[in-house]
């Protein structure tokens, strides 16, 4: 259905970076001179998970006549503020630069990033706010790059990879956790690998296709990492947002983990509930791509068996092509719900925002 | 699991006057000396030296350790003369073929260390063993055990002229593959492979497992069995992603596909999410004529066990009906410790026409068998 007029908050877009020259004058002296000795400001540190000429990646009505899909801001402006009118609007770049082998060259990327979006974006637009991208593959860093960007409070967010080097519950990625649950800021986590190991477990996949249809099961492994590990009986406060995740396999996926969990509970004695409550409780998921089924009265029967209405919250995961005009939200949802997805949900999960 | 159910009554209509067939069963040898009879004097001394090498850590212990002794086994399936869970042919008459009336039961034998072995000259005389161990040891003893056609994927030669040469031969009923080798099954190479089983008329069974090296994760090694039980839908997501795309049904349009021990109810959800997906990417793959969804419908079969446990049991029903009732075929994973009892899997009554054919016609007529 077409969004009921203004005021939503739209969890996912996608400014994207014309070049890594632009971060140039949001680096320091050393790591100025650093990427032009090496020549980095001439390479594309996109991430490689997101080809952005492929269909999926830009609108066609979208796509711009030149440079980078997300890269303008009056475009992105036209297309995603003044088309949609949301209240706030969540800038996620998806670059490279939290993946890069080299924890410090990835640190000095991220800072800059974080600068560039605050002073290219963020101050042009008030709807505007923003994730803070971070050295996902250092922790120490990561955390101090948190604790750098949380005094800006229109970043509302932390940002990390789906699919990296170690799954994200690991015990050493806690410092991310720590950090983020001292300013209050909400984990997105968001589709796509930085190709540290195959997308599925039987290795490479041919085709980009296939990647992108991987991108639901790898977010199964990321709950069952972050609630495996214990992190929300760590961090009880803790909200994670699936970013580009789909939907309707989270039903069968709680199923098998309460199972799981009932077998297995002795090896993770710190898990006090099912895995399915612990999702209802601190996972929330963007609603573009909508994967649902072709009719209305399954996609209810999903809705019912997700067992939770605060879980949804409205993207247009612009510009990337997963609906045509505005009808962004999917078709045969109750008034009630459509209006928690909106925003209500958002506003309870970012308390940044309210 | 390892706990006895005792709060509610057996669903009474159960399998015995249905002659049940179950999809999933796993013997395992008395000793490892058992596959030596079928293996020449230089395998013999490869076994008893290097012995198998795969692609995990430890060297007699799974990657990730189960929760009951002998890798996850029921604890009530040891048998009392000594051996592993699954070694003695009078237990598992005892526990499964005559308790619960099975007409057929599909081995699926995960001893042996051929499927998995890096030297794949081994890994196909591995293959062979325990090929002919199945069928000499257990089904000339046991009718109704149907025997497994074991291949080491990497080694294409191998597999194929191991599929010819058990082709009519009706203790094999199948071929069986590991899903988690080192590429994706779809992928070109191993088409040679997926022909021959289509030409001499063996549907494959992909059972869970297998040492592809790759994490369980896309997004790396997990830490607990906790999460490496769950991940295993995802090898299946990944695997029918892998046999649609890669066209291999388009390829090979006589070809099907069981796959077992994987659950189901992930099944819907990733068919609406590959037909979206394809239409915005379906530049990339021409070779496909019709939508994902079609080629699932007409070449996937799932095996129930580990079924899943929706919140509300009556889900599972609605979940069945989107799969459609006539791809689905009841499996045991005797004698593991998350098998399902066909008395008590299921947590809701099936009306009379599904439980037939969920418990006994799909697999007949999958199977092929009379």
């Amino acid at each position: 259905m077409t969004i009921p007029g203004p005021g939503a908050i739209d969890v996912d877009i996608h400014p994207a970076l014309p070049g890594t020259h632009v971060l140039l004058p949001y680096m320091d002296d050393y790591w100025r001179a650093h990427l032009k000795m090496r020549g980095l400001e001439r390479d594309n540190y996109n991430a490689a998970a997101f080809p952005p000429n492929a269909a999926i990646n830009c609108r066609p009505d979208w796509r711009p006549a030149k440079g980078f899909p997300g890269s303008d801001f009056d475009t992105l402006k036209a297309q995603a503020l003044d088309a949609f009118q949301p209240r706030y609007a969540i800038c996620n770049v998806l670059h490279g630069g939290p993946a890069i082998f080299s924890e410090d060259l990835s640190a000095a990327f991220c800072r800059a990033i974080n600068d560039w979006v605050a002073h290219e974006w963020l101050d042009r637009d008030s709807r505007l706010r923003a994730s803070i991208v971070v050295p996902q593959h250092s922790p120490e860093l990561a955390a101090a790059e948190i604790k750098r960007c949380a005094a800006d409070p229109r970043f509302v967010q932390v940002l990390l990879w789906e699919m990296a080097e170690i799954p994200l519950g690991r015990r050493m990625n806690w410092p991310i956790y720590r950090a983020a649950d001292a300013h209050d800021l909400p984990i997105g986590v968001h589709a796509g690998s930085s190709y540290r190991h195959p997308p599925t477990n039987l290795g490479w996949p041919s085709y980009y296709l296939e990647d992108y249809v991987s991108w639901s099961t790898g977010f199964a492994g990321v709950l069952n990492s972050l609630i495996s590990e214990g992190v929300f009986t760590e961090f009880p406060r803790l909200k994670v947002v699936l970013l580009e995740s789909g939907v309707t396999w989270l039903p069968a996926w709680m199923w098998r983990a309460n199972k799981t969990w009932r077998g297995v509970r002795a090896e993770v004695p710190w898990l006090d509930k099912s895995p399915a409550d612990y999702a209802r409780e601190h996972v929330r998921l963007s609603i573009q791509p909508f994967d649902g089924p072709p009719d209305h009265a399954k996609l209810l029967k999903i809705i019912e068996e997700i067992g939770c209405e605060d879980m949804l919250m409205f993207s247009t995961d612009y510009p990337h092509w997963h609906f045509d005009g505005n009808d962004a939200i999917p078709d045969g949802l109750p008034d009630a719900l459509v209006r928690k997805i909106l925003s209500e949900n958002a506003l309870k999960t970012y308390s940044r925002l309210s | 699991m390892n706990v006895a159910v005792t709060d509610r009554q057996p669903d009474t209509a159960a399998q015995s006057n249905l002659g049940f067939v179950d999809c999933d069963v796993h013997p395992f040898v008395k000793s490892p000396a058992d596959f030596d009879p079928f293996l020449s004097q230089r395998w013999r001394d490869l076994r008893a030296s290097i012995g198998a090498r795969s692609r995990t850590t430890f060297a007699g212990a799974p990657n990730y350790p189960r929760m009951s002794p002998g890798v996850g086994q029921r604890m009530d399936s040891w048998p009392e003369g000594g051996g592993m869970p699954g070694s003695d042919l009078k237990m598992m008459r005892e526990q499964l073929l005559d308790k619960f009336g099975v007409a057929y039961g599909m081995m699926m034998p995960l001893v042996g260390s051929g499927l998995g072995e890096r030297n794949v000259e081994f890994g196909a005389a591995m293959c062979t063993a325990a090929n002919d161990w199945q069928a000499q040891v257990w089904c000339d003893a046991e009718p109704r055990l149907k025997a497994s056609v074991q291949v080491n994927t990497e080694y294409v030669e191998a597999a194929v002229k191991e599929i010819e040469k058990r082709a009519g031969d009706r203790r094999f009923a199948q071929v069986m593959i590991p899903p988690r080798g080192l590429e994706p099954l779809g992928r070109r190479r191993y088409w040679p492979i997926l022909e021959a089983c289509a030409a001499n008329g063996f549907p494959i069974a992909l059972h869970l497992g297998g040492a592809s090296g790759h994490p369980s994760t896309g997004g790396g090694w997990p830490s607990f069995y906790h999460e490496e039980h769950p991940s295993y839908p995802q090898s299946k997501e990944a695997l029918v992603t892998s046999l649609v795309i890669e066209g291999v049904f388009e390829h090979i349009p006589n070809l099907k596909v069981a796959l077992v021990e994987g659950g189901f109810a992930w099944l819907p959800s990733l068919t609406w999410r590959l037909d979206k997906q394809y239409k915005r990417l379906r530049n990339e793959v021409p070779h496909l004529k019709k939508l994902p969804s079609e080629y699932i419908r007409d070449h996937i079969w799932v095996t129930t066990q580990p079924i899943e446990e929706p919140e509300q049991p009556e889900d599972l029903l609605t979940t069945m009906e989107w799969i459609g009732w006539d791809r689905i075929m009841f499996s045991t994973d005797y004698p593991h410790w998350d098998q399902d009892d066909p008395r008590y899997a299921i947590k809701v009554p099936i009306p009379a026409a599904e439980k037939q054919m969920l418990f006994r016609d799909n697999a007949m007529s999958f199977y092929g068998l009379t």
